[in-house]
């Protein structure tokens, strides 16, 4: 394997970790500030020690975002330089921001509201866990403020081989940003919602406390019955602009080679990239029309003619990504999210009818599927970081153009190698600890349940 | 004045506070295996920095990102060039952390001492790579042309910067101690106080080496005959002044003369290196300055005016965080086993 090669292993593998401590991070953040805040406004022992149990766990999957966070930052320099030096001038600006505005936030008040149960004022302690709740998010918008732009790069100039900023505002408001940073941060509740949901199911299923995990089951159902309907909503806005601003990438998530018009939507496909086709095709007509443009006319164009004028633009090369994983990608995070909405509003009704803790059927798919934004996190994130190859800048940069020309292969190896397996062990140890916190459920002296270290 | 020269300063600045921050959390880290008796002794240890060093970290972090911004070429030569002491670093930075989270969540004598042993390295190891970075950087590096360090890890770690290493962790140490005895009780905090007064000598000669050897080491000194100037004159008086508030038994004084210390001592080497931020050890020429290496003017407009807005209000509620959590940690109040 070349540099290149290893370099883009060792960046996915490190966003993709990291991409599974986030999202969880951020809505576990709001759920805890949501029972902190019912505690403040009931003072009734359930949602103390709810907020307690639940902020243990949150605080063990915090550190981990932390510690992979640092990692990303640095690794622009170590393994991109050339990619840090052509961005720099626009990509730098969000990331400061967002070390100055969210970072601070979150990694000082968490200390504030670990260390300050019983010291601070309530009103004051309160506050604390809903910044950090805010710090969470707002570093997700500073990030995909970055990330938009290498997906559809607006306000700059090309100056001596570098992008170089000439609108700020317009890098502020990047429509592309703006759908993708609403479908990001709530599919992150969804996170949060069905990991709540899934710990509490276990304990009623194990008839611990299940009055108390009653509560915090029926808070995260409603949370994450509107949230995961808003992860399709979003998403829907995200794919129409995806379309206009990026129609390889909306070509491969299809497995559209050739151009449509009406289009139909491919329900399954066995993808031939090195023949240009799709076999054993099962289409829906109409239908990625209707996705796309809202109506049941509008033409969809396919990667072969995209190829074709991204070749008359861009000169010679291969513009196709590989198509299979972001085909597949897409359809199971789809499908994963259509389930989320079920299983949430079958959730809703089962509670109507009152038999929410007796739907032992119910409460056992919760523990599986409390895992699954996980899942389909990590692939809603690699249909948008794959399908945009081979650029790493949309149209300005190729991936292979950015990374470090003066880091040995073997150093590359190396590091993504280690790098790997303390991920791998990390994720091993909080998984057994947060399992460990989980078990006895919420503690019965909340008061003498401390986060301290 | 010129925003490269705002943003040169405001990055000193922002590596100024990672250094004394974070200075004194991984000295505390450093000594937390040498100045604890038993493990209730660790977990007081552990839990003076326990509000701060995460936050402390994001100094680093906001440094790193600041740099990326403001002057890119900087940011890229100095990551792609510190490519393995920077990996090494950074697991270091994980396993330090993992260490705070992890080790009192269980109570096994192996589970503590192995998030003891993250805790101690991961201190130990980020602080004497920051020393060897930093002294890399002031004797000058092997940077062509195109702005690419062309020199290998052996080049880095050579006797002189290693020195310099020893000498970074050496300050944090006592960095460290007399934050402890600051933040302690009784015992533990004599052994602080005990342990700052017999370290500072050994670490004063072993600095005033490193500090000699600088002016044929380094660039930071060219043009500087004996006299070594007003910042490096009062970075001695401030290191002087802690030994004297040490022996006075005035730590806050002498905690405070230390902050003043690594404040000075970077100052020096950002001063030295000024308008260069990475000086070429084969040409003049390929020297990475504040010109050849910055943003646009546009970009380092913009992030003024968001630094001007927003560092004050971080400096306003990370101060107050040290006000809330400035009582001292007590031997009782750690939890009996909560695990």
């Amino acid at each position: 394997m070349e540099v290149l090669e290893i370099a883009r292993w060792q960046f996915g593998i490190t966003t993709v970790y990291h991409f599974l401590f986030s999202p969880l991070t951020m809505g576990l953040a709001v759920l805890v500030a949501i029972l902190h805040t019912f505690y403040y406004r009931t003072n009734s022992e359930h949602y103390k020690r709810l907020t307690k149990y639940f902020g243990k766990l949150f605080v063990i999957i915090f550190a981990l975002g932390v510690v992979t966070g640092i990692v990303l930052e640095f690794q622009f320099g170590m393994a991109w330089s050339e990619y840090s030096r052509f961005v720099g001038d626009i990509f730098g600006i969000p990331l400061a921001i967002e070390a100055l505005l969210a970072f601070f936030l979150e990694s000082t008040f968490i200390a504030v509201w670990i260390f300050g149960w019983g010291r601070l004022p309530k009103k004051i302690h309160l506050a604390s866990i809903w910044l950090v709740a805010l710090g969470s998010n707002l570093s997700a918008l500073w990030i995909l403020i970055a990330n938009a732009w290498m997906q559809y790069p607006v306000g700059y100039v090309l100056n001596e081989g570098r992008a170089e900023l000439a609108d700020f505002v317009a890098i502020m408001l990047n429509k592309q940003m703006l759908v993708m940073a609403q479908h990001t941060i709530i599919a992150a509740f969804v996170t949060g919602g069905l990991f709540m949901l899934g710990i509490s199911a276990w304990q009623i299923l194990r008839n611990n406390q299940v009055e108390i995990f009653g509560k915090s089951a029926r808070i995260s159902l409603i949370f994450t019955a509107v949230s995961s309907l808003l992860v399709a909503t979003t998403g829907h806005s995200q794919a129409q602009h995806t379309v206009q601003y990026q129609p390889m990438k909306m070509a491969a998530m299809e497995g559209l080679w050739e151009t449509e018009q009406p289009a139909s939507f491919s329900m399954f496909a066995i993808i031939d990239q090195e023949n240009q086709v799709s076999r054993r095709e099962f289409r829906l007509p109409y239908m990625l029309s209707i996705l796309a443009y809202n109506n049941t006319t509008s033409e969809v164009r396919g990667m072969l003619d995209l190829q074709q004028e991204y070749e008359e633009t861009f000169g010679p090369g291969n513009y196709i990504p590989p198509v299979a994983i972001v085909y597949w990608s897409f359809r199971v995070m789809v499908g994963l999210g259509i389930l989320f909405i079920l299983y949430a509003f079958l959730g809703l009704g089962l509670w109507l009818k009152d038999s929410l803790e007796k739907s032992r059927w119910y409460l056992k798919i919760g523990l599986v599927m409390m895992f699954m934004p996980l899942l389909a996190n990590s692939l809603g994130w690699i249909v948008t970081e794959i399908g945009r190859q081979p650029w790493v800048v949309y149209g300005l940069m190729f991936t292979r153009d950015g990374v470090s020309p003066n880091v040995s292969g073997e150093s590359m190896l190396l590091t993504t190698i280690v790098f790997t397996l303390v991920y791998g062990a990390l994720a091993a140890v909080a998984v057994y600890l947060i399992h460990r916190f989980a078990k006895p459920g919420t503690p019965e002296d909340s008061d003498k349940f401390l986060h301290a270290y | 004045m010129e925003y490269q020269i705002i943003w040169f300063v405001l990055i000193a600045i922002l590596f100024i506070g990672y250094f004394i921050l974070e200075g004194f959390d991984f000295g505390v880290g450093i000594l937390l295996p040498f100045i604890s008796k038993d493990d209730t002794d660790r977990r007081v240890v552990i839990n003076t920095i326990g509000p701060f060093w995460d936050a402390n970290e994001v100094w680093l972090i906001t440094a790193g990102g600041a740099m990326f911004a403001a002057f890119p070429h900087w940011y890229a030569t100095l990551f792609s060039g510190f490519y393995l002491p920077l990996f090494v670093m950074l697991l270091g930075l994980i396993l330090r952390a993992v260490g705070f989270e992890f080790r009192s969540k269980k109570s096994e004598k192996w589970w503590r001492r192995t998030f003891d042993n993250f805790i101690f390295w991961g201190s130990l190891i980020p602080a004497l790579l920051w020393g060897v970075a930093f002294t890399n950087i002031v004797q000058g590096l092997p940077i062509g042309a195109d702005m690419n360090f062309t020199g290998n890890l052996l080049h880095m770690l050579n006797p002189y910067a290693l020195l310099g290493g020893i000498v970074v962790v050496l300050l944090f140490v006592l960095h460290g101690a007399l934050f402890l005895s600051l933040r302690t009780t009784d015992a533990l905090k004599e052994r602080a106080e005990s342990l700052a007064k017999k370290l500072w000598i050994p670490i004063a000669a072993i600095t005033a080496v490193f500090a000699v050897l600088g002016y044929n080491n380094t660039v930071l000194f060219e043009g500087l005959g004996l006299v070594p100037g007003t910042i490096p004159t009062l970075a001695i008086l401030s290191f002087v002044a802690c030994f004297v508030f040490i022996r006075m038994k005035m730590q806050g004084y002498a905690f405070a003369a230390m902050a003043a210390t690594i404040l000075l001592g970077t100052a020096v080497i950002f001063y030295g290196l000024f308008p260069n931020v990475m000086p070429s050890s084969l040409s003049p020429e390929y020297s990475l300055t504040i010109y050849n290496a910055s943003s646009s003017q546009m970009t380092l407009r913009i992030m003024s005016i968001v630094a001007l807005l927003f560092v004050p209000v971080v400096l306003a509620y990370q101060g107050w965080s040290y006000y809330v959590f400035s009582k001292r940690v007590t031997r009782d109040a750690i939890p009996r086993e909560d695990v």
